[in-house]
């Protein structure tokens, strides 16, 4: 294997895990807050589907990332109401979410466009490009970094780059700010929250819109910018494996950029070589396909280091009377 | 009184929940442009209206009741076991194993093999994540996630590199033996002088689904192991100052779920299929879940919920055939249950529940 080809697999990569990045912080500042989400692939697929939808019906990529991220956020107040509001079971609002997503783009999109499913493909102006950052190309004369920064760093698209910079800004913000500090403290001990004088709905709530906007994030990324367009089921399981990086991250912001990136790079492995030789031993795709989900059992399992989750995740709050 | 009655908490919300569901359903069609009204008699027509329909419905239900039991064997013991996708995966490929290298004798000896088979491949594969959620404190419902992955991609290559037959294209086991094949109601009902549709795929197998829910009804309230299973569901800090292993009880709930969904592969697998193919479970693992909690998670409740989801897979079919309808309605009324039996329950039941309190006041004044 050469330079270059790492290079290009590094590039793939990155590119495949930005969805997971988004995904993943999503949950992060649910699960942070107390709500368990499972539900990130719904919201991933019914944002890529209504960004495709949008953009080629309007011609701008920019309002079908509105509609994209609306629709996300929709999605993330249902949840809300049924585990904030209703205080019902947040695995099963999820779970219920991930087939109404499934569902209802597949059921919209043929009543839509009459393509089973499909979007009509992205014309350039209705997709995120790639863009060619400054000296890419006179600098691509220079030994090593030069093709580095061609290869890797320069020529993705806009939102790779806006991943990259929410795991700072995540960082910050559950960090560094009084609202990230109530946040926190709202996923380990509402009652606490609570007493304080700070409510732990309202909190809750906020949590649900951020994770809402991230998600709807990593689904405009999916239909308008890795791909051409919308297709049936084109979140493919990355909602689950972004909470499987999340859990893999043991619910941190720049620890989630290290599994999202582990995952992506897999990912592009799994893509580019169907099977690995490994000097007489053969390395099944479906091994490769398998191993973010065998990482992760693992993980939970405690053998590597221990992931201990939010205290309070899980567990409708109930204001005392 | 304090609380409602009991007809009401078994009966009433889960049909106003439903009412919801279906309302919200009727919405969508009429949004998509068709007219929900002849859906639903197309449906009715369609999966009712002869022996045909009645015996896809039927066989549709079969696969829910063994999947449906599965989640509620677990929800009885409060785990949330999401992995019945895999976990019957897991199942087929054990059926597959016995059916094509062991020489049979005669069907009903192969079913009882293949039941052992599906049985103990399923309870495996639930095993591990319940293992960990009782010995390192993995949350089970990530892991059974994770698992439904790992098996999806185990299969995968299972089919692709190992049971293939040799020049095939494509990825599914060879034929199985005829003698393992299963008498189908046509087959059954022959005898008696009852016609029944050639081509419907409902078998024996739905006897055997019947006989496991009362046997899940008998387990769970008529045995010492079934009460602990309960009491542990309850209440875990209770269960345990009793005397109730945490260990044991996580271990055993979980393998009889996973065993009910491994053994669903003698209806897919052995009765349908006749062979193992890719993705052979096709979502039922996930239907399970509405179905056991359209069913309160009593055994009699699954039956139905069964039935009923039997019923909308093979009318949407129907639909998704002569209508401009596609087949994918049938996921977002199995959403919309889920969501308004499961998550938003307390959107009907604190209206009701105050309902009849207040009536039950003003009688006693």
């Amino acid at each position: 294997m050469d330079f270059l080809s790492i290079l290009q697999i590094f590039d793939s990569g990155t590119r495949l895990a930005t969805p997971l990045l988004f995904a993943c912080l999503a949950g992060l500042f649910s699960e942070r807050a107390g709500i368990f989400d499972i539900g990130l692939e719904a919201k991933i697929l019914v944002s890529a589907f209504l960004a495709a939808a949008v953009a080629t019906q309007t011609g701008s990529v920019w309002l079908g990332l509105i509609a994209g991220v609306s629709a996300s956020v929709v999605f993330s107040g249902i949840h809300g109401l049924a585990s904030i509001t209703f205080r019902g079971n947040q695995l099963i609002s999820g779970v219920a979410l991930n087939f109404l997503a499934s569902g209802l783009t597949v059921l919209i999109g043929q009543a839509w466009f009459g393509l089973g499913g499909r979007t009509p493909g992205l014309k350039p102006a209705e997709r995120f490009l790639p863009l060619e950052l400054p000296f890419a190309e006179s600098l691509s004369g220079v030994p090593v970094f030069g093709p580095i920064y061609k290869e890797l760093i320069s020529g993705h698209t806009l939102l790779v780059y806006v991943g990259l910079l929410m795991v700072p800004l995540s960082w910050f913000i559950l960090y560094r700010t009084r609202f990230g500090l109530r946040l926190r403290a709202v996923g380990e001990n509402p009652a606490a929250v609570d007493t304080a004088g700070i409510s732990v709905v309202k909190l809750r709530y906020s949590s649900m819109l951020i994770a809402g906007i991230l998600c709807g994030l990593a689904g405009v990324y999916l239909s308008t910018g890795l791909g051409a367009g919308f297709g049936k089921e084109m979140s493919a399981g990355r909602g689950y494996i972004a909470l499987a990086a999340l859990i893999f991250a043991k619910w941190r912001p720049w620890y989630a950029l290290g599994a999202t990136f582990l995952f992506g790079l897999l990912e592009a492995i799994a893509n580019r070589y169907q099977n690995i030789d490994l000097g007489g031993f053969i390395v099944p795709v479906q091994f490769m396909q398998a191993l973010p989900y065998i990482l992760t059992v693992i993980i939970l399992a405690g053998f590597i280091g221990s992931a201990i989750p939010p205290r309070a995740g899980g567990q409708p709050y109930v204001k005392e009377r | 009184m304090e609380k409602m009655p009991r007809w009401a908490d078994v009966a009433l919300i889960p049909l106003i929940n439903l009412l919801i569901a279906f309302t919200l359903s009727a919405l969508v069609i009429l949004a998509i442009g068709e007219n929900p009204w002849s859906a639903v008699k197309m449906m009715v027509s369609g999966a009712l209206g002869s022996t045909y329909g009645w015996g896809y419905t039927l066989y549709y239900a079969t696969n829910f009741l063994f999947t449906g039991l599965a989640v509620a064997v677990a929800f009885q013991a409060s785990l949330f076991n999401i992995g019945g996708e895999g976990q019957a995966a897991l199942g087929g490929f054990g059926v597959a194993l016995v059916c094509l290298y062991i020489p049979f004798p005669h069907w009903a000896i192969a079913l009882i093999f293949a039941m052992a088979a599906g049985g103990i491949f399923g309870a495996l594969w639930a095993l591990l994540p319940a293992y960990l959620q009782a010995k390192r404190g993995s949350h089970i419902v990530i892991t059974t996630i994770m698992f439904n992955f790992i098996a999806a991609a185990l299969l995968n290559y299972v089919l692709v590199n190992v049971l293939k037959p040799v020049g095939s294209m494509d990825p599914s086991s060879a034929r199985f033996p005829d003698v393992t094949h299963l008498p189908t109601f046509h087959e059954m009902l022959a005898p008696l002088g009852i016609a029944f549709s050639k081509s419907a795929p409902v078998n024996v197998s739905f006897l055997v689904g019947l006989v496991l829910a009362v046997g899940v009804y008998f387990l769970l309230w008529r045995t010492r192991l079934g009460y602990e299973i309960r009491a542990f569901g309850k209440n875990q800090t209770a269960a345990t100052y009793a005397g109730i292993s945490i260990t044991k009880i996580t271990l055993i709930a979980m393998m009889i779920s996973g065993g009910l969904a491994g053994m669903m592969a003698i209806n897919n697998t052995m009765g349908e299929a006749e062979r193992l193919v890719l993705n052979s479970v096709e979502g039922a693992g996930f239907i399970g879940i509405a179905v056991a909690l359209m069913g309160r998670n009593h055994p009699f409740g699954v039956l139905l919920a069964a039935l009923l989801f039997g019923f909308l897979y093979q009318g949407g079919g129907e639909l998704a055939l002569w209508t401009k309808i596609p087949r994918e309605l049938i996921i977002v009324i199995q959403a919309l249950v889920i969501m308004f039996t499961g998550a938003l329950d307390n959107l009907v039941r604190g209206p009701v529940e105050r309902a009849f309190i207040r009536a039950a006041k003003r009688k006693a004044s």
